[in-house]
């Protein structure tokens, strides 16, 4: 029975001293021993500043409970109209970290945010930041694509409605059109506005709530693996959109995918275990990463 | 390494087990169904038998002489003197009219109580009406007394030997003659839907117990879910999550809805009678302790339902800069209404239906006057049930069933508005 018990532990990380997991010592790297290294590095490798940024972000860690700590001590600016991805494997923080940008991580219970973050020199996290006003500012799509189950039209119109951004009807009608141009979906639904918006495809649900986050013309959009439950094809609209998006917003985009960051991006973050381990341009880190955890992680020795 | 055909061989005798162990669990569940379904059907096969009746009234024919001698005065009258005229001489004469020659004193009594004491009242109404009738001769329908209609319904066997009958022979006499003659007529009893309550079974109504039923049932929807959905809203979408007292609040909500409601009726007594001052018996009183009984349903179901939405329509509301209140009031209340709905009406039906703490708030009185708002006193449905179950006459049975089946109609037009409810609201996402 034992030797059907067995099974492929080779590709696994040796965590711990597992005899198991001996033969693949040779490939694998120390995790252990690195993570020690990050404790005490004083900054990510590669280019992580910049002069004038959108975001400013030092020494952020983030809690979840007091007990689990997520992130630690993450140091990135996020320039003005530049696509920023940020990779690494799962668990390793990139979700939450993006989360601190908009406060979303207020909504979940226990979860604590320390360290300094400013967008355009304003503190985010300080008393009198109203985070309502914040996500006006920084708007978010999803992983999984979460229209309201409301029309297409009352969809994108949600946001200007409760902000008040618009004095009447027409003014309303021209966001909304604008907005799904924008996001490349008007011509598939000009004539089923007051059609459910959950009724559409998933690309077209995702595109929907990328008009819906940009409806209220954000400074900056998050995308959470915006194309993680979509097909390629969709992908791909989606990809398309995102470079067209950068001449007028900045996207900070977290992938499970190197490929679609090596596409996309003009940056790029590498996280690893609530680290943040490298940042530079997507170019240097795809083709000359620095740090040896990078190096492992692109060339898929782990991930 | 285990024998590959060994193994198959092991499987496949398990198998055999497994699904006899299928079969058995099947054919208990099944069993079981079948069981409680024989059971709902005989007793809703008896209470409709027994109730249906109750639904008819036998109408006795009467020639009465509206002589202005025996009634007293005459058409000039005005309103006062003719409400108090004695329209009993006039049924008395008609009947010793009907049946001539009666001199025992205990025929005269029972030729009395042929006739229901309502018929005096019906002729007051009709005279009232119109005074140009007094010293003419009019043919009336009246309502036969309870022992009279309970014996045209066949529950007064007359093959018992006398003494045990409620009907003697020389009344059989009668009764056959009056049938014979086609002075006897089955109605629809609609007194019994437009009368309030009466120590004559005939007379005896349900409209008192319904309208009572309907003011307490408003009481109680109008406290018990705006508070129990705002309890719920606030429980489930803003009190801080592991914090001890919301903890505390929790376990007591669901412990209170296991309570049983008798102890909410000795709370109401208590709180709302002797302290509050609020007047006994009445649907503002009863309504109040109902929705104590209620809230708990409704704070669970509505927790239930709040729980139920996805959490990414929140994320997407609140990524939108959608403030809490926003949030909740635009995306996840309404999602979450056909749950709230189906929670307050189950919990709103359970409410009709309930008995025991209604007694310990005095509701439990003998209520003829149809109450004409919250604060009149009334009786409920349940309550008219348990009092008309308790009462002797062999008439009361049957309406104790018609009142059972008028109930269960109520009930079950709140489950088919509770479906209805859920199917107009129900949204996919």
């Amino acid at each position: 029975m034992n030797t059907l018990a067995l099974t492929n532990n080779t590709m696994t990380l040796p965590t711990s001293k597992d005899p198991s997991a001996a033969n693949s010592k040779d490939q694998a790297v120390d995790i252990q021993a690195i993570v020690e290294e990050l404790k005490h590095a004083t900054q990510p490798v590669g280019v992580p500043f910049l002069d004038d940024p959108k975001f400013y972000t030092r020494d952020v860690d983030v809690f979840y409970n007091q007990a689990k700590q997520a992130i630690f001590g993450v140091d990135l600016d996020i320039g003005k109209n530049e696509v920023i991805a940020m990779i690494g494997p799962s668990g390793c923080g990139k979700s939450t970290f993006l989360r601190c940008l908009n406060r979303m991580n207020d909504t979940i219970d226990g979860c604590k945010v320390t360290g300094q973050l400013l967008l355009d020199g304003e503190d985010i996290y300080a008393k009198e930041q109203d985070p309502v006003l914040l996500r006006a500012r920084v708007g978010m799509v999803f992983q999984k694509p979460n229209p309201f189950p409301k029309s297409i039209y009352d969809n994108v119109a949600y946001g200007p409605r409760i902000h008040g951004l618009t004095a009447n009807r027409s003014e309303l009608d021209d966001i909304v059109e604008d907005s799904l141009k924008k996001a490349g979906l008007f011509n598939e639904v000009k004539d089923r506005l007051q059609a459910p918006g959950t009724g559409l495809s998933g690309g077209q649900q995702q595109r929907l709530c990328i008009a819906r986050a940009i409806a209220v013309s954000p400074e900056v959009i998050l995308m959470d693996e915006p194309t993680s439950a979509l097909d390629p094809i969709a992908t791909a609209t989606i990809e398309e959109l995102i470079d067209e998006l950068r001449q007028s917003f900045t996207i900070c985009i977290v992938t499970h995918s190197m490929q679609q960051a090596a596409r996309i991006s003009q940056r790029t973050a590498y996280f690893h275990l609530g680290y943040l381990v490298e940042v530079n341009k997507t170019n240097t880190v795809f083709t000359n990463p620095q740090h040896r955890l990078t190096e492992n992680y692109i060339t898929g020795r782990f991930g | 390494m285990m024998q590959m055909s060994n193994k198959t061989e092991l499987v496949r005798a398990s198998l055999a087990k497994r699904y006899a162990r299928e079969k058995r669990f099947r054919f208990w569940g099944l069993a079981s169904i079948v069981l409680s379904l024989t059971f709902l059907a005989i007793l809703l096969t008896t209470i409709f038998m027994q109730g249906w009746p109750a639904f008819t009234q036998t109408y006795m024919k009467l020639d009465v002489n509206l002589s202005a001698e025996a009634l007293g005065v005459d058409a000039h009258a005005p309103q006062d003197k003719l409400r108090a005229a004695s329209y009993d001489t006039v049924v008395l004469n008609a009947l010793t009219t009907r049946f001539p020659g009666i001199t025992e004193r205990k025929q005269k009594m029972a030729l009395k109580k042929l006739v229901s004491s309502s018929a005096a009242y019906d002729l007051q109404k009709m005279v009232m009406a119109n005074p140009k009738l007094i010293g003419t001769q009019q043919t009336v329908w009246v309502m036969a007394d309870d022992d009279i209609d309970t014996y045209f319904k066949g529950n007064i066997d007359r093959t018992q030997p006398e003494a045990d009958r409620r009907i003697k022979d020389f009344q059989l006499v009668w009764l056959d003659d009056l049938e014979a003659k086609n002075e006897i007529e089955r109605r629809f009893n609609l007194p019994f839907f437009t009368s309030g309550d009466s120590r004559e079974p005939e007379q005896a109504g349900i409209l008192s117990a319904l309208m009572g039923s309907f003011y307490t049932m408003l009481v109680t929807m109008t406290l018990a879910f705006p508070i129990g959905v705002a309890a719920a809203i606030y429980l489930e979408e803003f009190a801080p999550k592991n914090n001890t007292l919301v903890d505390f609040i929790e376990v007591n909500i669901n412990n209170l809805a296991a309570v049983p409601s008798i102890v909410f009726g000795l709370l109401g007594l208590a709180v709302f009678i002797q302290f509050f001052g609020v007047p006994r018996s009445t649907p503002l009183v009863g309504g109040l302790v109902l929705t104590l009984i209620t809230l708990p349903t409704i704070i669970i179901a509505s927790r239930a339902a709040l729980k139920s939405v996805p959490p990414s329509i929140r994320q997407a509301a609140y990524g939108m800069g959608a403030s809490r209140v926003q949030t909740v009031f635009h995306h996840t209340l309404p999602l979450a209404m056909p749950g709230i709905l189906t929670g307050t009406i189950i919990g709103m039906a359970h409410a009709l239906g309930e008995t025991a703490p209604l007694l310990m708030i005095g509701m439990v009185a003998f209520i003829v006057d149809i109450p004409q708002g919250i604060t009149d006193p009334a009786a409920i449905l349940p309550v008219q049930i348990y009092l008309w179950s308790d009462s002797p006459e062999r008439a009361f049975t049957e309406k104790t069933s018609a009142a059972i089946i008028v109930l269960l109609f109520f009930l079950v037009m709140m489950n088919l508005l509770a479906v209805l409810l859920r199917k107009r609201f129900e949204r996919r996402w």
